[in-house]
């Protein structure tokens, strides 16, 4: 699904990311974990176009037939591809009603153009409808249908977290990386959060790749994970591979 | 069933704005025909600006200009061919436009085409900035647009400015083109295009993530505005009669960007009602400009005091109010109803 090769990303002297190479595997539920600043979040927006990696090149291959090569794509050109994300620092349209949001995730799959969304012409509003329906099913399965025409920004955190993942759900994605999503989460929340990540997966097919900081979501979803440190990959593996691992253990606890 | 009693209130309100249009033209004076003119001009200038600036979030304060190419593209087609040779008495009109007179209505479209054909040319390089330099940028346009045309003599007529151009314009035009420009808007508004323009105008990263081509919807929302700038500087210069560059100076867009500061950035409603009453009010507040006699005292009259009024106004509105006096706490509802 996704490969990356000898990904290498500075800002002046910064070096965030140092030779980083993985790989995930179609259906795969993906790990990336480090302590703070170790280079995770970077990693995503090399991946998804919002910086040009310095060196390197990332290969996407939505259905294992056709290669695109993501790196010097934008943004909107890979989420079209089918690779979508969601935000470490929650970036929901806030003034906008729930429902938008995610209507709004259907928008890059509109065939029709323009002027044709003006006049109303039959085969838009038939597109159009079935957007809608698509929006709320979405919002049906977060469990935020009554809260539809409420303004995002005024939804409680968790629900915020909720609602990108559907906003990314609507653009039909094939990769989802999704950035920290039991952030500021309660264990409760956290459980029912691990139970829709392994559900949505399921029914759209998903191959997900994501950072968290909860150990113990990353280790009961992940199938194989990748350990960064200062921007170096320090370890891959299983959970119970990376639990044992020393690099790992000294990275995040520090040496004694 | 949401859906269609908002039909109800639309084909209600516009059959009310007809009755209301065919009785003011017969029975209310010149001057108030004006007004009533002028208010369905700033109508379409406020709503097309609201669209650059309140739903998309671009920053634009280029709009004189483009009503400028739209009053000027209206004036040189429309006027009659012995009007022009005496227009044109210090250097000949170009050749290929000597012999041109064309209808209101073609005149009109080609207005706002041209006007949209310039945002598109401007607005793909300058639309890459953001907030403030998008508003410098866009204010230089349109000053250069005025300077451009203070000195292309034998195109524009320079600084002795367009006489004589035949008073298309009635009721019927301004308030019929002020529909068009409602309807277009708002069903752009409900679609997803529109809604793609609210989400770079909330989060442009954000926007991008979702696979909106921030680039191609700016341009697209940016020349919509213009064509309807165009559209409605076509308008004014069938309104006026006369025209000339200094018209169409930064005091006109301000002019406009009070209406849509005060009706709500991003709101149609209150575009259409804070234009209305803005156009009037410049009216009725004639008489601070002029001296007052109150018996004991006597206030001199100072040019421009009514300008000064609105500034207040304005100031109140940003403080109190940032969201325009139609004030609405919850989000944007969405009328779709499965059923």
């Amino acid at each position: 699904m996704l490969k990356i090769e000898n990904l290498d990303m500075r800002f002046g002297g910064v070096v965030a990311c140092n030779n980083f190479n993985g790989e995930i595997g179609n259906g795969q539920i993906v790990g990336l974990i480090g302590p703070n600043g170790a280079g995770k979040t970077t990693i995503f927006n090399v991946v998804t176009g919002v910086y040009k990696p310095t060196a390197g090149r990332i290969l996407f291959s939505p259905n294992g037939s056709e290669q695109h090569q993501l790196t010097g794509l934008s943004p909107d050109r890979i989420a079209k591809l089918g690779v979508c994300r969601t935000f470490q620092n929650i970036r929901l349209f806030g003034e906008l009603s729930v429902l938008e949001n995610v209507f709004i995730g259907n928008h890059l799959r509109v065939k029709s153009d323009v002027f044709s969304t003006v006049l109303r012409l039959p085969h838009y509003v038939t597109e159009e409808k079935r957007l809608y329906e698509k929006s709320l099913y979405l919002l049906e399965k977060i469990g935020l249908q009554d809260t539809r025409d409420e303004k995002a920004s005024s939804l409680p955190y968790g629900m915020q977290r909720r609602l990108e993942i559907a906003r990314a759900l609507a653009t039909d994605p094939k990769l989802l990386l999704l950035d920290e999503p039991a952030a500021g989460m309660n264990p409760q929340e956290t459980k029912e959060l691990i139970q829709f990540i392994r559900e949505i997966k399921q029914e759209f097919g998903l191959t997900i790749f994501l950072i968290e900081h909860h150990m113990d979501v990353i280790m009961e979803i992940s199938e194989k994970i990748y350990v960064l440190d200062h921007g170096v990959l320090i370890a891959e593996g299983n959970p119970s591979e990376i639990q044992r691992n020393e690099r790992v253990v000294e990275a995040y606890l520090g040496v004694g | 069933m949401r859906e269609k009693s908002k039909t109800h209130v639309t084909l209600i309100i516009l059959v009310l704005t007809i009755l209301g249009l065919f009785l003011a033209n017969r029975y209310l004076d010149a001057y108030k025909i004006r007004i009533i003119n002028l208010s369905g001009i700033y109508v379409t200038l406020g709503l097309s600006m609201n669209l650059i600036n309140g739903m998309t979030g671009m920053f634009s304060l280029g709009h004189a200009g483009f009503m400028a190419i739209g009053a000027y593209t209206v004036g040189i087609l429309t006027m009659p061919v012995s009007m022009k040779q005496m227009n044109f008495f210090m250097q000949p009109i170009v050749p290929f436009l000597a012999n041109v007179e064309w209808g209101f209505l073609p005149a009109l479209l080609a207005a706002g085409l041209i006007a949209a054909l310039f945002g598109v040319l401007i607005g793909a390089p300058v639309l890459r900035l953001t907030d403030d330099y998008l508003a410098i940028a866009t204010l230089g346009f349109a000053e250069i647009i005025r300077v451009v045309f203070t000195n292309t003599q034998s195109l524009t007529n320079g600084a002795l400015g367009l006489k004589g151009i035949p008073n298309y314009t009635n009721t019927w035009w301004s308030w019929g083109v002020a529909l068009v420009t409602m309807w277009f808007i708002s069903f752009l508004m409900k679609g997803t295009y529109g809604k793609a323009f609210l989400a770079i105008r909330e989060d442009e990263v954000a926007a991008r993530a979702m696979g909106i081509n921030l680039f191609k919807h700016k341009v697209m929302s940016f020349s919509f505005g213009c064509f309807f700038a165009g559209v409605a500087g076509g308008l004014m210069a069938a309104l006026l009669g006369t025209i000339d560059p200094n018209m169409f100076r930064i005091t006109l867009t301000f002019n406009i960007l009070l209406i849509v500061v005060l009706g709500g950035l991003g709101k149609i409603g209150g575009t259409v009602i804070a234009a209305v009453v803005v156009t009037v009010m410049m009216e009725a507040l004639r008489f601070l400009d002029e001296s007052i006699d109150l018996g004991l005292v006597q206030i001199k009259g100072i040019p421009g005091m009514r300008m000064v009024v609105f500034s207040i106004i304005l100031i109140f509105v940003v403080i109190v109010r940032e969201k325009g006096f139609l004030k609405r706490t919850k989000g944007r509802e969405l009328t779709y109803v499965k059923n």
